[in-house]
This record gives structure tokens, C-alpha cells and sequence, in this order.
């Protein structure tokens, strides 16, 4: 106050420190100045804080001049003149408050007074109720100890009484079948017991419990034995055990083996049931013939049992797997539950969770449940062994459905087990092993086809109504089938009989079974088993065994007739031409084939069939020109050329070599196209025989009749040959009739010529084979490709003749020509 | 070497021809001999030398004014006696007769003055003795007992098997004994092979389809492969290395091989010709090379290290070399080696129906083909030196 009312012209410096010690008291921080204060470090400042009045004073009166200092002074006052009246006016304003504000303080200084004369009473009453307290406790003390040690004995004295009434208790309860109330008593006392065993009271009550809950416990896994009892009770009598220290394995084990045997006996039914349906089961195995039209291998027919289809008199697979699956599958699942449930599935509480049951009890089911499943899994297998018979695939693919099926419920029971995997293979090697069975019903089925063509084939031409002899292969009506029939029909059954067993196998990956969306039936199973495995290895076998009928035939006895070699051959043709490619498609379309494996390709099966039917061809042409060599053979090696009598007409063996090779064009032409020749002179054979026999024969033998220059027969024929190709006797031919038939006549022609370079010939031997040679030249020329190879080969048999002559004397032409005109 | 020593040298015959034999005694020159076949003129043994060192051939002709002949075989013993089945005619009749012969002495220095000469003054064989079969019937073929003392021959005539043994120096035969084969209708022997295993007491024949083996010392039958070929067999010949194996060609254009223990099945077959197979011969040292001739005008080499004696290629002792490695390095490159076709000589225009090795050169051969064309080649030297080294 006194500071405030101070003039503000005596000491700025001393009012502005009390300026600031007032913003102190107020909590006024000084930021806000703090700009000021940096600005006006100057001393000449007469607002900042640093004013010296010295040298402010010093310096006016160093720089102003005296009037300056003059206004300044004026100034100077005008301005505390102004100051001064702004305090006065602010003072004026404050004091009233300041005046309320003393008067407020005055009273509360009254009203404390008040209170604190009241605490002070206060404080002596709580003084003497601690007092009195006090004297209260000190004379309660020894009452309340021995209340305490009342009390305590009183517990121990329930205690002991439910300990020696124990017993009795746990007995009553056995009565009652109250176990889980036993066992809780039980363990309650059991510690106790246990720790005053020494005491020989104790040791009898402990004694006695043990006897009595050992009786519980012979219960318990009486019970539990029995198994009857609904699961509930079953989890409770476990639970119970395993509060008795049963161990928790040996109660694992008990329960298993219970269910095992009751599993075994499932089992055993199943294999009585295989070892019956073994016995009746033996004529599967082949692909049964019926009469063409209806198909045999029809899917349509799922459901019906076909006793004629399926050869087990007991029972089929289906119910075979049936009987598994309501039987041991589904009492497998529901031991597997309980056992669960039991075992692995409870809430584990106190010491029990620390023996960690589950992963015990979880190890010893898949232990139980795979040993089991190998079991029933073997059956199955011996079961699907057993199916053999390839006429209804639905029936398994059901079956197989079904117990892939009914596995799947084991694996949401048990999530880690391997069975149902191991299920999905058995499903898998049965559909593998059901692809070999199809692809060898195949192979019997074709050979079989091949008997009966065999069969129709060796049926005598004339035979009406002989199609008895051709089964379910061949038939027709009223005469046997010629070979263009024959070859249809056999390609089409064998089609049809892809088809349908394509149809088969299909089953396998329909969308209503379950394992169809697994990888193997998705992927390898098509490319692989059905694509490679079924199809093209079908058709290799008929390649195959095509080649075999080359292969064995001529050499050793083994006779396959020519007419079928060139049936086959045109099959295999046909096969590479169309077939093939339509069968591959087929499947890949069926099976919507994915190949990610190699698979072989249509242009190398085409090869091998190609292959096949070249090969097959070639021996078809071996086999007709050995048996038209043999007759020349015969008839060269069998005569005495030297004492023969002149010639009047054409050997007989002649004719026939002429019959036998029109008959064989016949045959070829049935089934091969014409195919080209080459010059044809589609005149007579008068004509070709005149150009061969006078300007030719004549220029080529004539120096061999004069014995003057043997030099020049050699020199001649070596000249011809030089300019006329090579001849490969037994060379592959090409698919069209003409080059089978030249290669028959080649073969035939030249075992002619090597046949009578072997023997001496006589005048009239001589003109025998001119005479034969005439006629055979007369009726071949027609057949082949290139009538100069008739010629050559002819020229040169006639030439061979005539230097193996002693007295070579030639016939006249016309009358060759006589001699074969009247045949 | 000349760059063209494996080209084949060729010699024209003025007849046809289709016997054909190396000179077995002889083991310095190279020589074969050749009969020819003519109805009207006389006929003649052809002796071809081969100059290895200048490829180059020298012939000397003899005369066989006897008949046209089909079988020629040299004594193995006495290089200047060889037997000939030739044919002849007497009153109509067409007989197969055999005798043994002698070659003058002086046809070696005779012909090689004036080669051109020798056709215009052939000297003619000296008749030692013949076989006499009239009673037997034509001879297909006469044996010298191999590696013998040239005093043993078989003759096959018809179904007959006759043991003669020569004697005062080949001028005198006798039967010691005989064997015939007795069957249905007409049998007739077309080829033979006296073995040169088992001290030389076993004969081979084939008649038909048949393959048969004969004991000499009870001239009975030991074995005998029926349907051996699906047509006739034509020849025969025995590995000279291995004693149970033996090769047979014949007209299913096939050669087989068979073990004669195991007469069910070939041990293989070869299908390489396009006609009839006439002749094959194991070569006389290394067994793998084996020669076929057939009426397709082929000659064929093939490779048949499989069934060889030597399967594993040659031989060679580990002791004689020094640097062991690289050898068995060699070796394991060179072991798989396969049964192949070595070579197919189209040489010939028309049917061949005899080869033969060169008995002093391993490497050589010889083939006849029936327009009277001898054609001399040799093993291919990548093959040679395969085989040696």
C-alpha cells in the first residue's frame, strides 16, 4: 500500500519493483515481459528495466542541447503528472474491495475460534472411550483364548468323526451304488489317512477304506466291463476310476479290448462270409458272350442283380461291404466316440490333467483303430480280389463308394488317422486292378472274336445256315459271312466292346461318388489307367498278338489260316487309318483327360499298327506264295525232266497255280483296293505273249542253242540284268491288291526257277516247261503290278531250262501257243 | 595299304558255277577252287590265287572232263587231293557220282607264265579214285574228316551216310560203314557237316526240314531237330570254336543258330535275306563273323558277338599290358557289343550259292554266284581292328 501510494517521480525504479514483486504474489508469470526486458537492455531506456537514471541524466546532458533539455523536463513532467493520476484513479476504484475483504477476514478469525473450542471437547471424549476399551479387552482376554481352542477341537473332533465314520459311510454308499459320493469321501480323507497312518486307529480306518474302495474300484471296472450301461454311466465310472488311481492306460486298454472283441466278431463275420462266398465264387474271369445286339457289358443295368453276370451265389460285394460298413464301420465310430468322450474329450481337472491322458488315450485309439482297419481292410481287399467277373462295374463302383463313404465319417471322428487314406488306396488299387481286369476280358474277348472268325473261316463255303459255328461273334443268317462281313463285324464288336467297358470304368469318376473328386481319379486314373493302361494298351495288344501270328505260323506247325492274316492285316489298317484316333478321342473326351504325364501319342500307336499290318501283309503274301512254291516245287523235283515224253498240254499243277492265284485275288480284292499298275497293256495276253515270245525269247536264247560262245549267254543275260532292277523276292508289299498278288507271283515264280536250275533236263523237258511257262505267262500278267517282272521272271526259268538241257531243242511257237490255247 | 584294299575283286567264270571251296591244306596262299557247270562243254576246276599284296588274282584252270559238278571240298591234309560230286549221264539217266582227284604238279608253274594261255591248254585232273555209289544213289555231298589225315571222307547219297576210308594213297576207297535213314516216302540228304568237335566222331545232316546228328563211331542218330527251318535247309556248318553250336540256313530265308542240347529253340535267328539262304560259314577263327550267301544275289557279313565264343569282344590277356587302365577303359567302351549286320555285298546279279573263308586269311571270303561270278572280299578293317585289339 505504501508502495503504490509512493510518488511516481521520486523512484520509477523502486515502483517498478514493487510493480513486479506484486505480478510474484499474484502468480503473474513474467513471460509477457520478457520481450520488453530483451528489447530495453539499454539503460537509456526509461520503460525498461534497466534504466539508470546516471546515465540516462548523463547522457541528455551530454547530447541535447539546453533548450531540448528544456522540453524534455516539461515533458518528463507532463508525463508523471499523467501517471500519477491514472494511480490515484486505480487506488480509488480498489478500495472498497480491499475494505469488504478486511471485514470477511475479521469474521472467519471469530467462527474459528468457535470450532476449535468444540474439537478440543471432542478430543477428550475419544480419550476416554479408548480408555474404557481398553479396560473391556484386558478383562476379556482369557475367555476368548479358550473359546478359540474350543472351536479348533471341535473341528478336529468332525474331522476324526468323519474319518472313523468313514468307513461306514463309504459302505453305505457301495450300497447305494452312490459311487461318485464314495469317492469323493474317499479322496477327502484319503491324504489325512495317508499322513497318520503311523497311528494303528488311523492305520485300521485306512485299512478299512482301502478294502471298501477296493470293492468300489472291483465294481467300478465291473461295470465298466459290462459296457452296457449307457454312456453316461460308462463316462462316470471312468471318471470315478480315474479319481481312484486307476491307471489311465490300463483303463485305455480294457476299454479297447472290450470293443475288439465285439469288432472281431464283426470281422469274423465278414471273413465266414469270404471264405463262403470262395467257394462258390470260381467261374468269373471272362467276358460272357451273348448274341450281338444287346450289349453285355451295359451300365444301364446297375441294379439288377444278374445272377448270369455276377457269379457269386452268396453274396455280391455290395452287400458284402454293406454288411462292413453297418457292421464294424459303424460300431467302429461309435466305440471311437465313447472312447473319445471317455478318454480324450473331458474337461481334466486337478492331478488327472497333469498325467496328460488325451495324447495317452489319442496314441492308443489310432494304434487300435489302425490295426482294426488293416484288419477290415484286408477283408475288403481279399473281398475285392474276389471280383472278378467284369460284367457289372457299378455293382463295385457302388460298393467302393459306399466304403470310401463310410470311411469319411472316421476321419471327422479321428482327424489325424491314416485310415481313410488308406481306405482311398485300397479304392484306388481296385480301380487299377479293375483296369487290368477289363483290359485282359478285353484281350479274351478278342481272342475269343478271333476263334470265331477262325471258326467261320474254316466253316466249308457251302454250309447253309452254319453260322452255328461262329457263336456269339460271327453270325448271319443264311450263308458264312464273306471276309468284308467278317471284318466289319469283328471291328465292331471289338469297338462296341471298348465302349462299353470305357462306359464301365467310367462309373469310376461320376460325380455322385465320393472319391471321383480325388486327385488319382481325377488325373491318373484317366491318362494313366484308362487312356494307357485300358486303351492303349489294348490296342498294343492287338498289334501285338497280330505280330505273333507272324511270328509263329509257318515256321513250327502253328497254321494260321492266310485268309485271317489278311483280315487282321486290314483291321490293323483300318485301325491305323480311322480307328485309333477315333478311340483315343472317344476316351479323352469321356474322361476329359488332363495329361500331365507323358502319354503315348495316336501317330506312334498308328505306327505299331501300321506296323502290324505291313508285317501281317508281308506274311499273308509269304504264306500264299509258299503254297503256290510248294506245288512248283513238288512238281520240278518230282519228275525225270530227261525221260519226260513231249509235251501235249500244260501240267496239271500248272492250272492249278493259275486257279489258286485267281482265287487269291479274289480274296485280296474282297478287302484291299486295285492299286496301280505299272505300262498295262490292257490287251489280251495274246499280245504281251507275242512280244515275249518272238522278239524276246528269240534275241535271249538263241545263242545258248548254238554251243559256239557260251561267253555270250552270260554276257547277254548279264546286260538284261544290268538294266533291269533288282528283284527282292520276298520284299514288303503295299497295301493295295495288285502289289500282294505280285509279291505271291514273285515268290512263287522264282522258287519255280531255282527248282529247275537243280535239275537236268531232257529235249521234251525242256518243252515242257516252254509249254507251262507259256501258260502261266498267258493268265499271270494280269495280276501284277508290272507285267515285265512275269516276263523276266518267265524269260529267265525257260533260260535256266534251257541250259540244263542235254539236247536242247526248243519248241515251235505255235505250237506252245496250240498246246495252251486248248488248255 | 592302298586306299581301295576293301574293295572287292571280282573274277568272271565263262560258266555257270556252284561249287566253290577254299584249298583247306594250303595256309600260305590264298586260294579257292571252283568247279563249273556246263552240260555241253567240258568242265573245269578253276584254282584262284589272291595276291593280298597287290590284289590282285591268278587263275589256273583244270580239266573235270568227268561231268558238270556240284560239290567241291579239298582234303585238309594233302593240298593237291580234292573230291568233286559231279553229275552224269549215262543212257538217259542223270547220276550223281563223287570221286577223289589229284591236281597235276606242274599246273602251279604252268599257269602263271601265261595266265591267257591256260584256258587253251588246260591240263586235266588225275582220277585218284571215286566213291562208287551206284548203289547208293546221287551224292549231295563229300566230307573230309576235319583236321584229319585225309584218309576219311562221308559221303551222303540219298539216304545214305557212307564212311569211306582211302587208302594207298587215296587211290583206293572203301565203305568202313554206313547209316541210312529210313522214314516215310522219298528222304534225301541236302547238306552235311562232319564236326570237327569231339574228336571228329560227329556228323551233322540235314534232309527236308530236319536237322540230324549222327554218331560215326555207331553211325546212329544222336539227335535230330524236326521243322528246323519252315522249308528245306540248304547248308550247314558247326562253330569251330564252340562244340554245341551250330548254324543252318535254308529256303524261309532264315539263318538260325542252335544249341544241339537244346534242340526246342533256336538260340537265335537271323531273317536278313529275300530269298533263299544257300550257304553260311562261320568264319574258321573268330566265330562271331559269319558269312551267308543267298538267291537274292546277296552276300551277307554279320556280327554274332552274342553267341560267340568271344561275347565280350577279344580276349586280351591283362598280364601283357602295361598300361592296364587305359585298356580296361577301352574295354568297358568297347563291351556292349551287339549282334549286328556288318555288311550286305551286292556284288553278285544273280543267285549266290556258295561262300567260303579263305583258309590262310582269316579275313577273307569268297562267294560264288551261279552266273560264274567270284567275288573276293574282305572283313571291313574298322572291324578287324575292332575284333584284334
Amino acid at each position: 500500500m505504501s508502495s503504490a501510494t509512493t510518488p511516481p517521480d521520486s523512484d520509477p525504479t523502486g515502483r517498478r519493483r514493487v510493480h513486479s514483486m506484486l505480478k510474484l504474489y499474484y502468480g503473474l508469470n513474467e513471460e509477457g515481459t520478457a520481450a520488453e526486458q530483451a528489447e530495453s537492455l539499454d539503460p537509456c531506456d526509461i520503460n525498461g528495466p534497466h534504466f539508470d537514471p546516471e546515465v540516462y541524466l548523463n547522457k541528455l546532458r551530454k547530447d541535447c542541447s539546453l533548450c531540448e533539455l528544456m522540453d524534455h523536463e516539461s515533458c518528463m513532467v507532463k508525463q508523471i503528472r499523467s501517471l500519477d493520476s491514472d494511480m490515484q484513479t486505480l487506488v480509488y476504484e480498489n478500495y472498497n474491495k480491499f475494505i469488504s475483504a478486511t471485514d470477511t477476514i475479521r469474521k472467519m478469525k471469530n467462527d474459528f475460534k468457535k470450532m476449535e473450542d468444540e474439537m478440543d471437547c471432542l478430543s477428550a471424549n475419544m480419550a476416554a472411550i479408548t480408555e474404557f476399551s481398553a479396560r473391556i479387552s484386558g478383562t476379556l482376554q482369557d475367555q476368548h483364548a479358550q473359546i478359540t481352542k474350543l472351536s479348533g477341537v471341535h473341528t478336529l473332533l468332525r474331522k476324526l468323526q468323519f474319518l472313523f465314520e468313514l468307513p461306514a459311510r463309504l459302505n453305505k454308499c457301495l450300497e447305494l451304488q452312490a459311487y461318485a459320493q464314495a469317492v469323493s469321501a474317499h479322496r477327502r480323507a484319503r491324504c489325512v489317512l495317508q499322513q497318520y497312518s503311523h497311528m494303528p486307529s488311523f492305520r485300521g480306518i485306512q485299512d478299512d477304506c482301502h478294502v471298501i474302495m477296493e470293492q468300489l474300484a472291483q465294481q467300478l471296472r465291473q461295470k465298466f466291463r459290462d459296457g452296457g450301461s449307457s454312456a453316461k454311466d460308462l463316462s462316470e465310472c471312468v471318471e470315478l476310476l480315474l479319481q481312484l488311481d486307476e491307471p489311465a492306460e490300463e483303463l485305455c486298454d480294457k476299454f479297447l479290448s472290450h470293443a475288439q472283441s465285439r469288432l472281431e466278431a464283426d470281422l469274423q463275420g465278414l471273413e465266414a462270409e469270404l471264405k463262403d462266398s470262395a467257394f462258390t465264387d470260381t467261374g468269373g474271369g471272362s467276358v460272357q458272350k451273348t448274341s450281338p445286339g444287346s450289349n453285355p457289358i451295359s451300365p444301364s443295368s446297375s441294379s439288377v442283380i444278374n445272377p448270369f453276370l455276377s457269379p457269386t451265389a452268396g453274396t455280391d460285394i455290395l452287400e458284402f461291404i454293406d454288411r462292413g460298413c453297418n457292421e464294424f464301420v459303424s460300431s467302429l465310430c461309435l466305440v471311437i466316440a465313447s472312447y473319445q468322450e471317455l478318454f480324450i474329450n473331458r474337461p481334466q481337472e486337478g492331478e488327472l490333467a497333469s498325467k496328460n491322458i488325451p495324447e495317452m488315450a489319442n496314441g492308443k485309439l489310432h494304434v487300435f483303430v489302425d490295426t482294426l482297419a488293416a484288419r477290415y481292410f484286408s477283408l475288403v481287399e481279399r473281398r475285392i480280389q474276389e471280383e472278378k467277373g467284369v460284367g457289372d462295374n457299378s455293382l463295385l463302383v457302388r460298393a467302393l463308394d459306399r466304403f470310401h463313404r463310410r470311411l469319411q465319417a472316421i476321419t471327422k471322428l479321428l482327424p489325424g488317422s491314416a485310415v481313410p487314406s488308406h481306405g482311398t488306396e485300397i479304392v484306388v488299387r481296385a480301380a487299377r486292378e479293375r483296369i487290368k481286369q477289363y483290359l485282359s476280358a478285353l484281350q479274351t474277348f478278342y481272342h475269343d472274336s478271333l476263334t470265331d472268325v477262325r471258326q467261320a473261316l474254316a466253316a466249308p463255303r457251302l454250309a447253309v445256315g452254319g453260322a452255328s459255328a461262329s457263336g456269339g461273334g460271327v453270325t448271319s443268317k443264311d450263308a458264312t459271312p464273306s471276309l468284308p462281313e467278317l471284318l466289319t463285324s469283328l471291328s465292331n464288336f471289338i469297338l462296341n466292346q471298348l465302349k462299353s467297358v470305357l462306359a464301365s470304368v467310367h462309373l469310376f469318376t461320376a460325380k455322385d461318388i465320393t472319391f471321383s473328386n480325388k486327385p488319382y481319379f481325377k488325373g491318373e486314373f484317366c491318362s494313366q489307367g484308362v487312356r494307357e493302361g485300358l486303351v492303349v494298351s489294348f490296342i498294343k495288344f492287338i498289334c501285338q498278338s497280330s505280330r505273333q501270328y507272324c511270328e509263329s505260323a509257318g515256321d513250327r506247325g502253328g497254321s494260321t489260316p492266310p485268309a485271317l492274316l489278311l483280315l487282321l492285316s486290314r483291321l490293323c489298317l483300318d485301325y491305323e487309318t480311322s480307328t485309333i484316333s477315333y478311340i483315343l478321342t472317344l476316351t479323352d473326351e469321356q474322361f476329359l483327360v488332363q495329361h500331365h504325364t507323358p502319354v503315348t501319342p495316336v501317330t506312334a500307336l498308328c505306327a505299331e499298327a501300321r506296323e502290324a499290318a505291313q508285317k501281317l501283309l508281308n506274311h499273308y503274301v509269304k504264306v500264299q506264295g509258299l503254297i503256290i512254291s510248294q506245288m512248283l516245287r513238288k512238281s520240278v523235283e518230282t519228275r525225270d525232266w530227261v525221260n519226260t515224253i513231249e509235251p501235249r498240254n500244260v501240267r496239271a499243277v500248272m492250272k492249278r497255280v493259275v486257279e489258286d492265284t485267281t482265287s487269291i485275288d479274289v480274296q485280296v480284292g474282297l478287302l484291299y483296293e486295285e492299286g496301280v499298275r505299272k505300262a498295262h497293256s490292257s490287251d489280251s495276253s495274246k499280245r504281251t505273249f507275242s512280244v515275249y515270245s518272238s522278239s524276246r525269247q528269240q534275241i535271249r536264247y538263241a545263242p545258248s542253242y548254238t554251243p559256239s560262245a557260251p561267253m555270250d549267254t552270260n554276257l547277254l543275260s548279264n546286260i538284261h540284268k544290268l538294266f533291269s532292277e533288282r528283284i527282292d523276292i520276298f520284299s514288303p508289299v503295299e497295301f493295295n491288291k495288285v502289289s500282294v498278288l505280285t509279291g505271291i507271283i514273285k515268290i512263287s515264280l522264282k522258287t519255280f526257277l531255282e527248282c529247275v536250275r537243280i535239275r537236268t533236263f531232257g529235249r521234251y523237258g525242256l518243252q515242257q516247261i516252254q509249254v507251262d511257262c507259256h501258260y502261266l505267262q498267258m493268265y499271270l500278267w494280269r495280276f501284277v503290278s508290272d507285267e515285265n517282272l512275269v516276263h523276266f521272271l518267265l524269260d529267265e526259268i525257260v533260260g535256266s531250262a534251257a541250259h540244263r538241257c542235254l539236247d536242247p531243242s526248243p519248241m515251235e511257237q505255235s505250237v506252245i501257243e496250240v498246246i495252251c490255247e486248248r488248255g | 595299304m592302298k586306299m581301295d584294299d576293301d574293295a572287292p575283286v571280282i573274277y568272271g567264270l565263262e560258266f555257270q558255277a556252284r561249287a566253290l571251296t577254299a584249298q583247306t591244306a594250303e595256309t600260305d596262299a590264298i586260294r579257292f577252287l571252283v568247279g563249273t557247270q556246263s552240260l555241253k562243254f567240258d568242265n573245269q576246276i578253276h584254282i584262284i590265287d589272291f595276291d593280298d599284296e597287290n590284289n590282285m588274282i591268278n587263275k589256273s584252270v583244270l580239266l573235270h572232263d568227268a561231268g558238270e559238278i556240284w560239290h567241291i571240298s579239298g582234303s585238309p591234309a594233302d593240298k593237291a587231293v580234292l573230291t568233286t560230286c559231279y553229275s552224269k549221264t549215262s543212257e538217259n539217266r542223270v547220276l550223281t557220282c563223287a570221286a577223289v582227284w589229284r591236281m597235276p604238279p606242274e599246273w602251279e608253274s604252268g599257269s602263271h607264265e601265261s595266265p591267257d594261255d591256260s584256258s587253251n591248254n588246260p591240263q586235266t585232273l588225275e582220277l585218284l579214285c571215286h566213291l562208287d555209289n551206284t548203289a547208293h544213289g546221287s551224292v549231295a555231298c563229300v566230307l573230309w574228316e576235319p583236321l584229319g589225315d585225309g584218309k576219311r571222307v562221308i559221303s551222303l547219297a540219298e539216304n545214305h551216310v557212307l564212311l569211306w576210308d582211302l587208302q594207298e594213297s587215296s587211290t583206293k576207297a572203301t565203305i568202313s560203314s554206313t547209316a541210312t535213314l529210313e522214314g516215310k516216302g522219298q528222304l534225301k540228304f541236302t547238306a552235311g557237316k562232319w564236326s570237327p568237335h569231339h574228336n571228329s566222331t560227329q556228323l551233322v545232316t540235314a534232309n527236308d526240314t530236319a536237322i540230324r546228328g549222327w554218331d560215326l563211331r555207331s553211325m546212329s542218330q544222336i539227335y535230330c531237330i524236326e521243322n528246323a527251318h519252315g522249308q528245306l535247309v540248304r547248308d550247314l556248318d558247326f562253330n569251330p570254336n564252340k562244340q554245341y553250336y551250330l548254324a543252318s540256313c535254308g529256303d524261309d530265308c532264315k539263318v538260325k543258330f542252335w544249341d544241339v542240347r537244346h534242340i526246342n529253340e533256336p538260340v537265335k535267328c537271323l531273317e536278313e535275306h529275300s530269298h533263299w539262304v544257300w550257304s553260311v560259314r562261320y568264319n574258321h577263327s573268330h566265330d562271331q563273323l559269319l558269312l551267308t550267301g543267298s538267291s537274292d544275289s546277296r552276300v551277307i557279313l554279320s556280327n554274332m558277338v552274342s553267341i560267340s565264343s568271344e561275347p565280350f569282344g577279344h580276349l586280351v590277356d591283362d598280364d601283357d599290358l602295361s598300361d592296364n587302365e587305359e585298356n580296361q577303359q577301352e574295354d568297358k567302351g568297347k563291351e556292349p557289343l551287339q549282334d549286328s549286320i556288318i555288311a550286305t555285298y551286292e556284288e553278285h546279279e544273280d543267285s549266290v550259292y556258295a561262300v567260303e573263308w579263305s583258309a590262310a586269311d582269316p579275313w577273307l571270303f569268297a562267294s560264288l554266284s551261279y552266273d560264274g561270278r567270284l567275288v573276293i572280299n574282305r572283313v571291313p578293317r574298322a572291324l578287324k581292328y575292332r575284333i584284334l585289339l
